[in-house]
């Protein structure tokens, strides 16, 4: 099995910060596999990192093969590897069947071609219709087909997170890059997420996402990669990182001592 | 070689007026995020302040200064009432297009008012420059200076060692921790936004005597305000002092070597030449102002 | 309902002469607010839809105007080092077509400085460009006749040789090319606000981050967005300088952009008809005012309305009315990033 996703020894300063210490790590075709560490540990740099949203100060990051360093954002997008946001996931100020319209601009892209001139030579109708149709098959699929017509700004926290996967997905993905997509959910919000992730996964899409919530990430991963302050401690299946020795001292030795010991070892090898 | 220390003098004493102005804006622009249209009129207002008390008014040319200055920071303090409270919260955009409606009204009161035609300050200096070595001086550019120079050092101690400078330092800094700390963050823009105000207002008392006063003086004085708060960095007063100079100084030899019909795009040069290389300003945000 | 009411206003505005008769002062005023307001619309594009406060628009104005006005002219100046550039005169009509071409070229520029310089900086900018393009056709005398004018601009000629010319010197002519090419303007600009272009730059306007993770190419989409604003605005100018047939440097004071700011930010930025409805009443309101008050008077009033409008209709009037009239105003996001000092 080749590897969809390789992060080939990665590292971010930010001037005399270390963010990410060598993060070296391949995500297998069909997999779900989830990027776990405590607070501070680099992940969300990781996959902004890996998005085109910032550079690395070494190391690579190879998707199918294909470097992408120096790609910028939709270049990457283009490649099949998309994301979603923590935070801001939706374009506020639209309907969401507009959301997800906005999401299939590259539905109508032909490489080179200048922007707007298809519209201004009314060319564009087929496509429109076409682009409509996926809109909402996309928006049946991740359940929010009742939502269609409100703005986005205006929805629940967790409904809007699902506009964001619709978006993602609008871009017909090989892989998904998941940000925390459960935080500030409930335990039924969650279930469904859950379910939705495992969809994906059959749909064809390889899934990676960073999250804080344990019993999700041991329920739906197929592998985990554990970071702290940076570097990987630990990568295996739920059940090994569970017991991994390094992996409960990054989560429970929280005392400053720990902390300080950790730091002393991070100031050695940086 | 004398010719180049004339420039370089006449551009110390421009710059003091230039800082003054810089100051005011990058104050303003720096504390309260407002693009402030309203600069230039300011500056106006107080040339015009200066001429209706000495021209007018019969007033003691040494007394009308403050009373110019004054009346700057009162209009400053009814703007900032008056059209940016009433906004708070709205986008920068939404804001920058208040102030520039206010612009509008201060110049075309100004022009309606007083008319079109320029108007002469009286100084009450000797006419006769003072000679010192190869350079020549006029008496009132050397109390400009003076005066510029003074203000500045006003200025100065204002922002570093009074309880006001320091709740506009937190205020640049996090308004929102500031205000946690018991300051009182509206009232902070109103003063930060009367004292910028006012700094326009000296700049345009001081340079009204040396050139002449006419309602679209403004203008340009505006734009060169903003090249300097760009070049001195947003909220930065020393930048924006020393930027000021330098302006100053690029307009002099400009003016001098190059031609001088180009002397006013000189700040604008500037402008574009400083932010193609570095976008975010010569020096990057200020930690602190002052 | 949305489709019908700049049908009838077109309609309107062709019957107009028709019904009121041919008074030429109020033609002239017709004309020049015609103009402003493909101006306007243009500045929309930039400053509504990408979010872009682009305060140099003017100068894509005045090049266009120059450029026409030069390129049927002729022109023969001394560009030192012992070259001379001569020129001799075209037809009108070419000019008409360069000054697109030319401002749109002036537009690619600004579009894609506006990936380098952000914020509350890019404003500031484009007014410093503004100047300078202003005190270069003031001191470039050789060139432009500086503040003595260009005079004697050619009117525009259409037609083809052997099937007969048709100059267009008339008020009423020119009232009904205005009319043309403003609509055909508001068609192109209405063409690329309604697809895919349209959804991205609402996009980027939106979210960027997020608009640049679905695919959407920011610096193509905002640069196609300001050649065409700009070549917009180049061909405003041209009609402009052979309307008028004299053109001065004043045709680049800052004071005509906030004109235009004024029609865009009133009427409704980021909505189709916003400009248009701006444009018609600050184009038409120094022609009301005129036998009423002083122009300093009437810029006093203009102040007075833009912030009154500001506070009252912040998102303009256009989606004021919409929203009063119970229909969903046009959505409207912050122009300008919080500080602009932090660089993306």
């Amino acid at each position: 099995m080749s590897a969809i996703l390789s992060v080939e020894h990665v590292g971010v300063r930010f001037g005399g910060l270390v963010a990410i210490a060598d993060l070296h790590f391949d995500v297998y075709a069909g997999e779900i596999v989830s990027l776990i560490g405590p607070n501070g540990a680099g992940k969300t740099t990781a996959f902004n990192v890996m998005t085109g949203f910032l550079k690395p100060s070494q190391g690579d990051v190879r998707f199918r093969g294909t470097s992408l360093r120096g790609l910028a954002p939709h270049a990457i997008t283009r490649l099949g590897l998309a994301r979603t946001f923590q935070r801001t996931s939706v374009f506020p100020d639209d309907t969401v069947f507009d959301n997800v319209m906005i999401g299939l601009h590259q539905m109508g892209a032909a490489a080179g071609r200048v922007p707007g001139l298809d519209a201004l030579l009314g060319r564009a109708a087929a496509a429109e219709r076409a682009a409509r149709a996926r809109a909402e098959a996309l928006l049946d699929w991740v359940g929010l087909s009742a939502r269609a017509y409100e703005k986005a700004g205006a929805l629940a926290y967790g409904e809007q997170r699902l506009v964001g996967v619709a978006l993602a997905l609008a871009t017909e993905p090989a892989m998904l890059l998941l940000d925390e997509p459960v935080s500030g959910m409930n335990a039924s919000e969650t279930r469904v997420f859950v379910r939705l992730i495992r969809q994906i996964r059959e749909r064809g899409v390889t899934v990676l996402l960073v999250e804080h919530d344990m019993p999700m990430v041991m329920e739906v991963s197929d592998r985990i990669v554990v970071l702290n302050y940076g570097r990987l401690i630990a990568e295996g299946p739920p059940d090994r990182i569970r017991s991994d020795p390094a992996v409960i001292e990054a989560y429970l030795g929280q005392g400053s001592a720990a902390r300080q010991a950790a730091a002393a070892q991070e100031a050695v090898h940086a | 070689m004398n010719e180049l220390i004339q420039h370089l003098v006449n551009a110390l004493i421009l710059g003091g007026t230039y800082a003054l102005l810089g100051i005011g804006l990058t104050l303003i622009f720096g504390i309260m995020n407002v693009v402030n249209f309203t600069h230039g009129a300011l500056y106006t207002v107080g040339a015009y302040a200066m001429y209706l008390a000495v021209a007018a008014l019969g007033l003691n040319f040494f007394l009308a200064l403050p009373v110019a200055i004054l009346g700057g920071l009162l209009l400053g303090a009814a703007i900032e009432l008056l059209l940016l409270r009433p906004f708070r919260g709205s986008d920068i955009d939404t804001t920058m297009l208040v102030m520039i409606g206010a612009g509008i009204i201060l110049q075309s009161g100004t022009l309606w008012t007083f008319g079109g035609v320029a108007k002469a300050i009286p100084s009450p200096f000797p006419e006769a420059p003072l000679q010192i070595g190869p350079v020549s001086v006029s008496w009132l550019r050397l109390f400009v200076l003076g005066a510029a120079l003074t203000l500045i050092a006003l200025t100065y101690a204002l922002i570093n060692r009074t309880k006001l400078g320091l709740a506009m330092r937190a205020a640049f800094q996090d308004s929102d921790t500031a205000a946690l700390m018991g300051v009182d963050v509206r009232r902070i823009y109103t003063a930060t936004f009367a004292l910028g105000s006012s700094l326009a207002a000296a700049a345009g008392a001081l340079l009204g005597p040396v050139y002449v006063v006419f309602p679209q003086m403004g203008g340009l004085a505006e734009l060169k305000a903003f090249a300097i708060v760009i070049l001195g960095g947003l909220g930065n007063v020393t930048g924006a002092a020393i930027g000021g100079f330098i302006l100053a100084l690029a307009e002099e030899l400009g003016a001098g070597y190059v031609s001088s019909g180009y002397r006013d795009a000189m700040g604008f040069l500037i402008i574009i030449a400083v932010l193609l290389c570095r976008p975010t300003g010569l020096f990057a945000r200020a930690e602190r102002i002052g | 309902m949305n489709r019908l009411l700049p049908l009838a206003l077109l309609a309107g505005l062709v019957a107009l002469p028709l019904g009121l008769g041919t008074n030429p002062y109020l033609l002239n005023a017709l004309i020049v607010t015609g103009i402003l307001t493909i101006g306007a619309m243009s500045l929309n594009l930039l400053l509504g839809f990408t979010g872009q406060l682009s305060l140099g628009h003017i100068a894509f104005f005045g090049i266009g105007a120059y450029v026409s006005a030069l390129t049927s002219l002729g022109f023969d100046v001394d560009l030192g080092f012992g070259i001379r550039a001569v020129h001799v005169p075209w037809p009108a009509a070419v000019g008409l077509l360069l000054a697109t071409v030319a401002a749109g070229g002036c537009g690619y520029l600004i579009g894609r400085l506006s990936f380098r310089v952000r914020g509350a900086y890019f404003v500031i900018v484009t007014i410093s460009f503004a100047e300078v393009v202003r005190l270069v056709a003031l001191n470039w005398v050789e060139l432009t006749q500086g503040p003595l004018a260009l005079t004697n601009i050619p009117a525009i000629t259409l037609g083809l040789p052997g099937l007969g010319m048709w100059t267009l010197k008339t008020k009423l002519q020119n009232y009904y090319l205005v009319l043309a090419v403003g609509t055909l303007c508001y068609g192109v600009i209405a063409r690329l606000v309604g697809g895919r272009f349209g959804r991205a730059m609402r996009g980027l306007k939106e979210n960027e981050p997020l608009a640049l993770s679905v695919g959407i190419n920011a610096t193509r989409t905002l640069t196609v967005a300001a050649v065409i604003s700009a070549a917009m605005a180049g061909a405003a100018g041209s009609l402009y300088a052979h309307y008028l047939r004299i053109i001065d440097p004043d045709v680049f004071l800052f004071a005509t952009t906030v004109s235009m700011v004024i029609m865009v930010v009133a009427g409704g930025k980021g909505t189709l008809m916003g400009p248009v409805v701006g444009g018609l009443i600050f184009g038409l309101l120094p022609v009301a005012l005129r036998p009423v008050m002083a122009p300093e008077a009437q810029w006093i009033v203009y102040g007075l309305v833009l912030i009154v409008i500001l506070f009252v209709m912040p998102r303009g009037i256009v989606p004021g009315l919409a929203a009063l009239l119970g229909r969903r105003p046009a959505p409207a996001a912050p122009v300008l990033e919080v500080n602009p000092a932090v660089q993306r």
